[in-house]
């Protein structure tokens, strides 16, 4: 039952978009937004569509699978919508009605913010479809590094991201176990009124608890005796290295920056 | 209150790409005031089958028994089938979760129903089966406990229901040799006096060899083979092709054996060895 929940929404996948290094994408990411939030035209926004296409297509993951991202924000993104249509304030009218105005930049506007939380959503959301979210926190760890500088526990809060991604398979599996034990004792957690359901909920979380407690400590004696102590000069597993296609992601993504820039030059002011 | 298993398969995470068979096409009957002991290899599929006795899991085919009732048809009641087999998980201490041994123990009985006096009266005799002394034990936290006791006071959780059938699963992994002993010493006592049925996932051969009746012999997901501990151990090949082997008691007569002693294969215990020793040592030193 808890078994098929699968973790985060990593594709796994082997594609040119995959093997990149993590900062490449978190890069690339940042770099894409940026490009989303440059485009005022909306021949700008169908640039954008076919740069994710084509970056779907070269990374193997499914384009519905990656458009199904958006799926959960439709509220916020139909919301944004709305609200700009009818609040902001424009000089065209194209409609009045009562107290409902709308306006030529208003519509403009709407449409605008609502691809743009669009295209947000799909650019990180291919971010953490081709990245495994243990790799995405040591990419994170060394792009934060020199934030170091500052006193800010980068290798602290990567390594607690880790061993949190780590423990979750291991803790469902072990709410199953637990559940099914509470369960050949009579313990019944399906049925009853939300007080009861609650109450029948502490056989299962205390156990769970202690042994979550348990791992910890175990973990943490499992760690200290190996010397860990920080991220002070410690060398890792695997080591991050740029390659070519990594230069030529970033030149490629540069690129649709500076198509968007010079179509918006060129088309400048006609927004529709 | 036999149980009957047939045509068994369970496919975990049908339908997926995670999908996996776990059991094939497993028959089996357990009778009453048996001692049945099922044995195989990590990943042979012992767990996901003794999870079905009593309705935890469900069949991907096939069916079970109990008592002649079709434990997974409409209308069944699995909470009563499940208070007449009683399952001890692998690991059970971390099942745990009362202030007071006592309490945890009643946890069961009270989802029953039972009024207070029986539920007492239950928590007590629990105890005295896992041979926990309540006057010293009842109040304390479970959490406390060693690991040996722990794991105690979680089976005497599932005997204070009082169940006709108690499928326990490696019930001694993880413990000392004194734990250990405890342990199965009591789960005979309880077939010995109380007559109750016994199913026992084990890995050591030695343990099943001292207690069972009738062994089941699993590899891969089926039933490689199903008899009495002697014809099982007699078959001493195929036991290590599975990975198994056979009690300490057998493999010394294996080796008797092989150097030309003339030993019979029907021998796994170490007092039947003792015993052949002994009558072929007084054979050959019989005064002339």
């Amino acid at each position: 039952m808890l078994k098929d929940i699968t973790l985060g929404q990593y594709y796994p996948a082997d594609s040119a978009v995959h093997r990149l290094d993590p900062r490449t994408k978190i890069l690339l990411t940042v770099l894409f937004i940026v490009a989303v939030f440059m485009v005022h035209t909306l021949a700008g926004y169908a640039i954008i569509l076919g740069f994710v296409y084509l970056a779907s297509r070269l990374s193997n993951v499914p384009f519905k699978l990656l458009m199904r991202g958006v799926k959960p924000l439709r509220f916020i993104i139909v919301l944004t919508f709305l609200l700009n249509l009818f609040f902001s304030t424009g000089e065209t009218m194209l409609i009045s009605w009562g107290f409902l105005k709308i306006s030529a930049e208003g519509l403009t506007q709407a449409i605008h913010y609502s691809l743009r939380l669009v295209f947000l959503v799909v650019g990180t959301s291919l971010l953490t479809l081709t990245t495994a979210p243990v790799v995405l926190c040591d990419g994170l760890e060394v792009l934060l590094s020199p934030l170091k500088k500052v006193h800010f526990p980068a290798h602290e809060l990567a390594m607690i991201m880790t061993i949190a991604l780590r423990f979750i398979p291991t803790l469902l599996e072990e709410t199953d176990k637990i559940m099914k034990a509470q369960t050949a004792r009579g313990a019944d957690f399906e049925t009853g009124n939300p007080i009861q359901r609650a109450k029948a909920m502490v056989p299962l979380l205390v156990p769970l608890f202690v042994s979550a407690f348990r791992r910890a400590g175990d973990l943490a004696m499992a760690m200290e005796s190996r010397c860990y102590h920080g991220g002070e000069n410690r060398t890792r597993l695997r080591v991050l290295k740029m390659t070519k296609a990594d230069f030529i992601a970033i030149l490629i993504v540069l690129g649709l920056i500076g198509v968007i820039v010079l179509e918006g030059v060129l088309l400048g002011g006609v927004l529709l | 209150m036999p149980i009957e298993i047939k045509n068994l398969t369970h496919t975990y995470s049908a339908g997926s790409a995670f999908q996996a068979t776990a059991i094939r096409d497993v028959s089996l009957t357990i009778n009453d005031g048996e001692f049945v002991a099922i044995v195989g290899h990590t990943g042979s599929g012992k767990s996901t089958l003794v999870q079905h006795l009593n309705g935890l899991l469900k069949p991907t085919s096939g069916q079970i028994l109990v008592d002649g009732e079709d434990l997974n048809a409409e209308g069944t009641n699995r909470r009563a089938i499940r208070q007449k087999v009683g399952l001890v998980f692998q690991y059970p201490e971390y099942q745990l979760f009362e202030e007071t041994v006592a309490r945890d123990i009643a946890f069961g009985p009270k989802n029953q129903g039972l009024n207070p006096d029986e539920i007492d009266a239950r928590v007590r005799r629990a105890m005295e089966h896992v041979h926990l002394r309540y006057d010293k034990y009842a109040e304390r936290s479970p959490f406390d406990l060693s690991g040996g006791q722990m794991r105690r006071v979680a089976i005497a959780g599932v005997l204070a229901m009082a169940p006709k059938v108690l499928v326990l699963d490696e019930p001694t992994a993880g413990l000392d040799p004194m734990g250990r002993d405890r342990i199965l010493d009591m789960v005979r006592e309880l077939h010995d006096k109380e007559g109750t049925t016994i199913v026992m996932v084990s890995h050591s051969m030695d343990d099943v060899a001292r207690l069972c009746d009738r062994m089941v012999v699993m590899a891969k997901g089926s039933v490689a083979a199903i008899g009495t501990p002697g014809e099982i151990f007699r078959q001493a090949e195929m036991m290590q092709s599975i990975g198994l082997g056979v009690p300490e008691a057998r493999s010394l007569c294996i080796k008797l054996q092989e150097q030309g002693v003339d030993v019979p294969d029907n021998l796994y215990t170490p007092e039947q060895v003792y015993d052949f020793i002994l009558s072929k040592w007084k054979e050959l030193n019989k005064p002339c």
